[in-house]
Formats: structure tokens, C-alpha cells, sequence
């Protein structure tokens, strides 16, 4: 299976932190949730480092 | 003809500032918010100087403050030493923590009384230029509805998530060592000194960033910190989980917030043809406090007067709108580049050398003190340490 960024939901706040580190413009809060855009995902994991509660998970 | 003269996106106090001041000056506006309800959810610490405050508004709502403070304590990471910003009431350091939830809305219904459109739950999508015009065409979503209207200035006042500055072709987007990474608990039962804000400063527990208590009334506080992305090795909720539960054991979290906070260097330029970005969504944003509410609104004000200047000569040119960046970067803007000075140099600063930082500061008169003294006087009893950073303050 191809690796990808998921998010828990019981954890993400939609902050909007990972969008601010997101070179790719590969997420988006939509109204008040968030959603990856995979297409546009490099797996580049800043999102994952700058999350405030650690939501976004890597998914192998 | 144009749909608007301006359109802001984003109604949070910069969006709601620039759509209010607009509308009062006769300008056809519109407000769009993306989320269903204005303020919400919070992600912010709520706390403002009251000077420039009292400043920004003659008629201040009591409902928008939560709590007034005299002024600020900072404590040294072994807890040993704290330094106390205070002096008299109406001094540089005496604050208000806001109710951000009525204070937003407030804003807003503000900009809607002074004439200003507004649509809530409607998402800008996407922007085209409109080249044989010079104008902007802004691309919306309301439920099923897409929709375009044109307009001569767009505001992004999209915050830290913005999308209006890379639309537009500037690059906003921060590095890890650019971002504060925050959470927060609104926490009732909890005893402390609600005469002050509290700083925690501390390399090891809260890497990069600081812990904040801010009073919200009585028995009641703001918990929260923020730690540097790219220097915290466990999750800021972790780190602040660790604090409450030594110091706040009764504790009980009423509401939890988070947030992101820009702390790298000021953007060059906020400006591109027909767009000027405000607040977050411009960087505007303390790199040592983390303050950004009063830049939001100052900033915001600068871009009106501009935006007005450039509708009257018919010209939304970069050119044109560049004098918003004069304006910004005379005012705050100096304080944004020195303060991210100083804290590139608290960055490499252990805990033992902040403890002896503060130390030094044991018996200092602090009864005139604000932040610009108090780090000058830092410099002047740490010259070895801190020499470099002497040229920022004369």
C-alpha cells in the first residue's frame, strides 16, 4: 500500500498550523475541518512536526 | 463597473478592522468568513497592551475584556528569580485579556453597521486577474453555490493558514524554525496571582517558545504555550500536560484551544498588484510575545488609508499599494525585526545561562519598565553574553 498522511480526527483542533508550514498547498481547512490533499503531498512531514496535537499521522 | 472596491477574506480583527474603517470611508465592501460563526473556535491567549488598546478605540465594550492586568511576571527556568513588569496602572505593560468570542463578533457587527457586506460560511476558492481591468476576480463557495465577484483591492486576512499571499504570488509559507506550535486550556479552579500575566521561560520543558498564564476572571486562567516546531521533541501538548498536572493538580479544563503562531522574520513585502495582506495572514506577528491582535488592527488601518489612496487614482498597481509596507514597517515593523533579533539569540540560550540572566536582573528598578528597557538592561548587566544585540536598542 502506498504510504500517506491521515488525520485523527479525535485529535486534530483545526488550527491551521500544517497550513502554514505547507509548501505544496496540500491542505486546507474547509469551513472547520481539515482535509489533505494527497495529490499534492510530498511526504515531506512538516505538517506533522508543526501539528500542536500530533494528529497527523503517517500511514504505511 | 466593479462588483466591490474592496473584498477582505478572513473576519478576524484585521479582516473586521479594514472592512469597518472602508465602509465608514464610503467604500463598497465585502467581508467573507469562512467558517459559520464568527471568533470561533478561539486560537489566541487573549491578551493586549491597554495603551495602544485604549488607543485603537474610544469606545471600549466592557464585554470584550475577560480580565485587566497590572502587568507581567516573567519567571527564570529554575524558577528562582522573577522579573516583574508592572509601574503604574496606565503603563506600558498593564494589559487586557480579551473575550476574543465577543470581541470578534463585536468587530464584525461593527463593520456590517458601518455599510460593509458580509457572507459567513463561504470560502474564497480562488482568485484570476482580470488583466484588461486591473481588477481581481475572486472565486467563493457558499454550500453548493460558486460563485465570482470582481473586485479593485482583495485584503487577505486569512491568518496563519492563509491561501490569498501564495495566490498572489508571494511566499508565505513559514519554516518549522518559523513556528510556533500552541496549545492552550481554558482552566477554572485554579489559584494564582490574577494581578498578572505569567511567563515561563525554559529551554529544556518549553523549547523555543514560552508558557503563558493569562487571568480570563476569577479562579480562571488561560494555561497554554507554544514551542518552536523545529526544536520540540515531544508534542507541545505533552509539555503542557507536564506543568499542569505539577502546578495545577485541581485544575479543571473548561475549553481546550490551539493555534499556530509566525515568529520568523518579517515578509519583505505584504503588498502585490490589488492584493495586501493584514494580520496573521501578513506575519505580523511579535516573535518574542507572540502578540499579533494590535498589529492586526494597525496594520489593517495603514491598508485601508492605502487602499482609499489607490481607488481614488484608479491605480492597484504593487507600485501604488507599496506605500502600505512603508507604513507597517515605520510603525511595528522595526519592532518586529528587532525582536526576532533578539530571540534568535534566546534560541541558542541554555537554561543555566537564562538562569544567570536573570539573576542579574535581581535588583533592578523596574517601576518604569517596559519590554524595549528591560531588554536593554538585560544587554547592559550580560555585555559578554549579549553584546551583539547592544546596537539593536540605542
Amino acid at each position: 500500500m502506498e504510504r500517506k498522511i491521515n488525520i485523527n480526527r479525535y485529535k486534530c483542533a483545526c488550527c491551521g498550523a500544517c497550513i502554514a508550514v505547507c509548501n505544496f498547498n496540500a491542505n486546507e481547512i474547509i469551513n472547520t475541518f481539515l482535509e489533505i490533499k494527497d495529490k499534492n503531498c510530498t511526504l515531506c512531514f512538516s505538517c506533522i512536526k508543526a501539528c500542536p496535537f500530533r494528529a497527523i499521522e503517517l500511514e504505511e | 463597473m466593479t462588483d466591490y472596491d474592496i473584498i477582505i477574506v478572513g473576519a478576524g480583527p484585521a479582516g473586521s478592522t479594514v472592512a469597518r474603517s472602508a465602509a465608514e470611508n464610503g467604500l463598497n465592501v465585502l467581508l467573507l468568513e469562512k467558517r459559520q460563526e464568527i471568533g470561533v473556535p478561539v486560537r489566541c491567549a487573549e491578551g493586549v497592551g491597554k495603551e495602544k488598546f485604549n488607543e485603537i478605540f474610544k469606545d471600549i465594550d466592557k464585554k470584550w475584556i475577560s480580565a485587566e492586568v497590572d502587568g507581567a511576571k516573567v519567571y527564570s527556568p529554575d524558577k528562582k528569580t522573577e522579573i516583574v513588569l508592572s509601574g503604574d496602572k496606565a503603563g506600558n505593560e498593564a494589559g487586557y485579556v480579551l473575550n476574543r468570542k465577543i470581541f470578534d463578533k463585536d468587530l464584525v457587527k461593527l463593520a456590517t453597521l458601518a455599510g460593509s457586506d458580509l457572507m459567513v460560511k463561504t470560502t474564497a476558492t480562488g482568485l484570476k486577474k482580470n488583466k484588461d481591468q486591473g481588477t481581481i476576480e475572486l472565486t467563493m463557495q457558499n454550500s453548493d453555490e460558486i460563485f465570482t465577484a470582481e473586485t479593485k483591492i482583495l485584503i487577505g486576512a486569512d491568518g496563519i493558514e492563509s491561501k490569498i499571499g501564495n495566490w498572489a504570488g508571494m511566499n508565505t509559507t513559514l519554516n518549522l524554525n518559523e513556528l510556533e506550535s500552541c496549545v492552550q486550556y481554558q482552566m477554572t479552579n485554579i489559584d494564582f496571582d490574577e494581578r498578572f500575566c505569567h511567563f515561563y521561560l525554559s529551554y529544556e520543558t518549553i523549547p523555543g517558545g514560552y508558557l503563558w498564564i493569562f487571568p480570563k476572571g476569577k479562579n480562571v486562567a488561560n494555561i497554554g504555550l507554544g514551542v518552536l516546531s523545529s526544536l520540540s521533541k515531544k508534542s507541545p501538548k505533552e509539555y503542557l500536560d507536564n506543568f499542569v498536572n505539577n502546578n495545577f493538580p485541581d485544575g479543571k479544563i473548561i475549553e481546550i484551544n490551539a493555534g499556530g503562531v509566525p515568529v520568523g522574520y518579517p515578509l519583505k513585502s505584504a503588498v502585490n498588484d490589488n492584493v495586501m495582506l493584514v494580520g496573521d495572514a501578513a506575519r505580523h506577528v511579535d516573535p518574542i510575545t507572540g502578540g499579533g491582535i494590535l498589529n492586526a488592527m494597525i496594520g489593517g488601518l495603514f491598508a485601508t488609508n492605502i487602499a482609499i489612496e489607490s481607488i481614488n487614482k484608479k491605480d492597484y498597481s504593487v507600485k501604488t499599494l507599496k506605500k502600505y509596507d512603508e507604513l507597517w514597517k515605520n510603525d511595528f515593523g522595526k519592532t518586529l525585526h528587532r525582536n526576532k533579533k533578539v530571540q534568535e539569540k534566546l534560541l541558542t540560550t541554555d537554561d543555566k545561562t537564562l538562569n544567570s540572566i536573570f539573576h542579574s536582573m535581581e535588583n533592578y528598578n523596574i517601576t518604569e519598565a517596559n519590554t524595549k528597557k528591560l531588554l536593554y538592561e538585560i544587554i547592559k548587566r550580560n555585555p559578554k553574553l549579549l553584546w551583539d544585540l547592544k546596537g539593536l536598542f540605542i
